[in-house]
């Protein structure tokens, strides 16, 4: 399997690539600095909606049986998955009782998690993701490389070579209009031929059990309103105490991830229309084990805006799938290695820790310092590599002792100075194929500084 | 007003230039400044790579060479940083809580705790200012490009008063370098994207000289356009503000 440094080396053989990807990501950013900008009480709103996302996350249980009791009373059917298998089984099952076997689905990262498509796939069940970006990762059979636009990875020219291939297209040279339009075409005959509609969750609201999706395409409501079976899928932390709250996530949530004032849709599902079926889904697959993580419970705010991965310096220049994860990016770095802390041991090391992500996210996770965090851990539990180990062992001791440091800091600079180039370079070429080392002085300021303070 | 100088390792043995400009920044401001022989590093290198265990000695001499300065000051943001923020593994004494709150980047120490924004600095070159992370997103030297709200920044007022200089904007005001300590050599191709995408911002605006709050993001930029021999130099704050006419 291939690590994160791997990836991103691979991803960077092709610059010009790397420079249109960085550059689509960073206009998404200015898009949401503007219109977060035009917001009075931005930051106001950042701290509250983080200050209910950690209340919620302390009374989780109570809100969760909340909203289960809401949700029956409106007319839902509510499910308890404890994990990926569990879920796959509980919606395949639905599935059957309803002899369902064209299903569309509007984007949820959480079934991504689970892997749904693939385990309905092998049942025989034509599911098809609705949302654009989704459809196109899906027709190349790869995973989404972002979790607001899937699909960003991919140039319009590839598009229209997908779409030639998969849906008869013409190839039109990357024409997006007509990309769009042929996508649009062939969607409306999947929700025409659908008998079951899966959506995600973004906010599931205690107080009324009403759950709340967000899209842009309005694919999720197409979905449910062209079949008689809507299944809900959410994550426990969904939850939010109240409708009163919802207007903050709302307003921080697409500013933060498209840079747009609110999604096209935002849509409120309560109860079912006469004789149909409203079953709701509720996740753990893992989390519960994480809000006992005090470290790093507070990743489990996300609102999955994206935010993070549009400013983040590394994903902009190493992709999406280069994470190798459900989700990619800093809030992807802290959230996977809770699940599998050796597949996942390098993304905790892919930052350079600048911190924009913590400064950025409308929920206010601490990432980076997350990140830092989750190094000790790993450092602590898994010893792949010895050598680092080693090193910063050998760095730990000279630095607690000034006369060793001193000898060192002689030997390092009199090396540096004499030894020949093709050593040095060969001892330290991590730094030096590309860069040089900083010419060496005649004299350390220490030196200096005993010459010319101290007496 | 004893003030205890620290220089990050790396400074001390490669940019002793860097080390006396902010000593004798501090000097002329008529402060007694020390530099303790004894010093070493912050233990960030260690800590960042997730080996913060092997650094609780290091973080105890540095406590020990310094608890009994009014104020220890230091050129790098990103040290500071990490002695403000990831000292918490050791017991907190009074040494300890006093060095952590005592700990000052230079150019905040110079306007915050000096009031002082002015030093008769004279530097006539077109100058662009990257934005060391952990200075300006760690020790809030300035406003972020990602928080909404009134524009502030310790570093441009610096700069702001001094002669002959011009300061350029940069596209992106404040992306990161890419230096990130072993991320540098651990995610090498990223990380030198990065540092290339940021030298370019600024050769971009024609900018002759990069400035910055920290020398490991200018030792990281210094060493590929050193490499790739590019029209452009590298010079701490620091050594802009002692620079006089």
């Amino acid at each position: 399997m291939i690590d994160h440094p791997q990836a991103a080396k691979i991803f960077n053989e092709d610059v010009e690539r790397v420079n249109w990807h960085d550059k689509s990501l960073w206009v998404v950013r200015q898009k949401r600095d503007k219109v977060a900008s035009e917001v009075k009480g931005w930051e106001t709103l950042r701290s509250l909606a983080s200050g209910i996302k950690a209340h919620t996350l302390s009374n989780l249980d109570e809100y969760l049986i909340q909203f289960e009791n809401q949700a029956i009373k409106n007319g839902a059917k509510v499910h308890w998955a404890e994990n990926a298998e569990e879920h796959n089984k509980i919606v395949f099952e639905i599935l059957n009782e309803h002899n369902a076997k064209n299903v569309v689905k509007s984007k949820s990262m959480l079934t991504e998690e689970c892997g749904l498509n693939h385990y309905l796939e092998k049942k025989g069940i034509d599911i098809v993701d609705t949302d654009l970006g989704e459809r196109i990762v899906q027709l190349a059979k790869e995973p989404p490389s972002h979790i607001v636009m899937p699909a960003i990875h991919k140039k319009r020219e590839e598009i229209d070579e997908l779409f030639h291939q998969h849906l008869n297209t013409e190839l039109s040279g990357g024409d997006e209009v007509y990309l769009t339009r042929e996508a649009r075409k062939h969607l409306r005959q999947k929700f025409l031929d659908a008998d079951g509609a899966i959506t995600g969750v973004n906010f599931a609201v205690a107080e009324t059990g009403t759950i709340v999706v967000c899209t842009n395409e309005g694919n999720a409501d197409m979905g449910v309103h062209s079949t008689k079976l809507h299944i809900a899928c959410m994550g426990i932390e969904k939850i939010i105490p109240s409708q009163k709250h919802l207007g903050i996530f709302l307003r921080l949530l697409a500013r933060s991830a498209t840079g747009q004032p609110i999604t096209s849709y935002s849509s409120h599902f309560r109860s079912p229309q006469k004789g149909n079926k409203f079953h709701i889904i509720i996740v753990d697959n893992g989390r519960s084990k994480h809000l006992g993580r005090p470290d790093f419970r507070s990743s489990l705010h996300c609102i999955r805006c994206g935010a993070c991965m549009n400013t983040c310096p590394v994903y902009r220049r190493s992709g999406g799938h280069s994470y190798n994860a459900t989700i990619p990016g800093p809030i992807g770095s802290i959230v996977s290695p809770g699940f599998d802390l050796n597949k996942y041991s390098s993304l905790p090391f892919a930052s350079s820790l600048c911190g924009s992500c913590a400064d950025i996210c409308p929920v206010k996770i601490d990432i980076h310092d997350q990140l830092y965090k989750w190094r000790q851990v790993l450092t602590e539990k898994i010893h792949k590599n010895r050598f680092k180990s080693f090193v910063m062992f050998i760095a730990g001791f000279i630095f607690a002792r000034p006369s060793t440091y001193r000898l060192s800091g002689k030997l390092a600079n009199i090396s540096l100075r004499f030894l020949p180039k093709s050593i040095i370079d060969n001892l330290i070429k991590g730094w030096t194929r590309e860069r040089m080392l900083p010419e060496v002085p005649q004299s350390s300021f220490e030196g200096w500084y005993k010459k010319n303070r101290k007496t | 007003m004893t003030v205890g100088l620290f220089i990050p390792c790396y400074v001390n043995q490669f940019y002793p230039e860097v080390a006396i400009a902010s000593l004798e920044l501090l000097e002329k401001q008529g402060l007694k400044v020390e530099y303790p022989i004894n010093q070493t590093c912050c233990g960030q290198p260690m800590a960042n790579s997730g080996f913060e265990n092997f650094a609780k000695k290091t973080y105890e001499l540095f406590v020990k060479n310094f608890y009994h300065y009014d104020y220890i000051v230091s050129p790098s943001g990103s040290c500071v940083y990490h002695v403000k923020e990831h000292f918490d593994i050791v017991d907190q004494t009074d040494e300890v809580t006093h060095v952590r709150s005592g700990i000052y980047e230079i150019s905040e120490f110079l306007v915050k705790i000096l009031k002082k924004e002015n030093f008769n600095s004279y530097f006539p070159h077109r100058v662009g200012l990257h934005q060391s992370c952990h200075g300006l997103r760690g020790l809030n030297l300035g406003k972020p490009s990602e928080i909404i709200g009134e524009e502030y920044s310790v570093t441009k007022k610096l700069l702001n008063n001094v002669k002959g200089i011009e300061i350029v904007l940069l596209e992106r005001e404040d992306e990161c370098c890419g230096f990130g300590g072993t991320f540098a050599v651990a995610e090498e191709a990223v990380s030198v994207k990065m540092g290339i995408d940021r030298i370019n911002d600024h050769i971009n605006q024609n900018v002759e000289v990069i400035t910055a709050t920290d020398m490991s993001c200018l030792m990281h930029l210094e060493g590929i356009i050193r490499k790739r021999n590019l029209p452009i130099k590298v010079k701490h704050l620091v050594e802009i503000i002692n620079n006089t006419m």
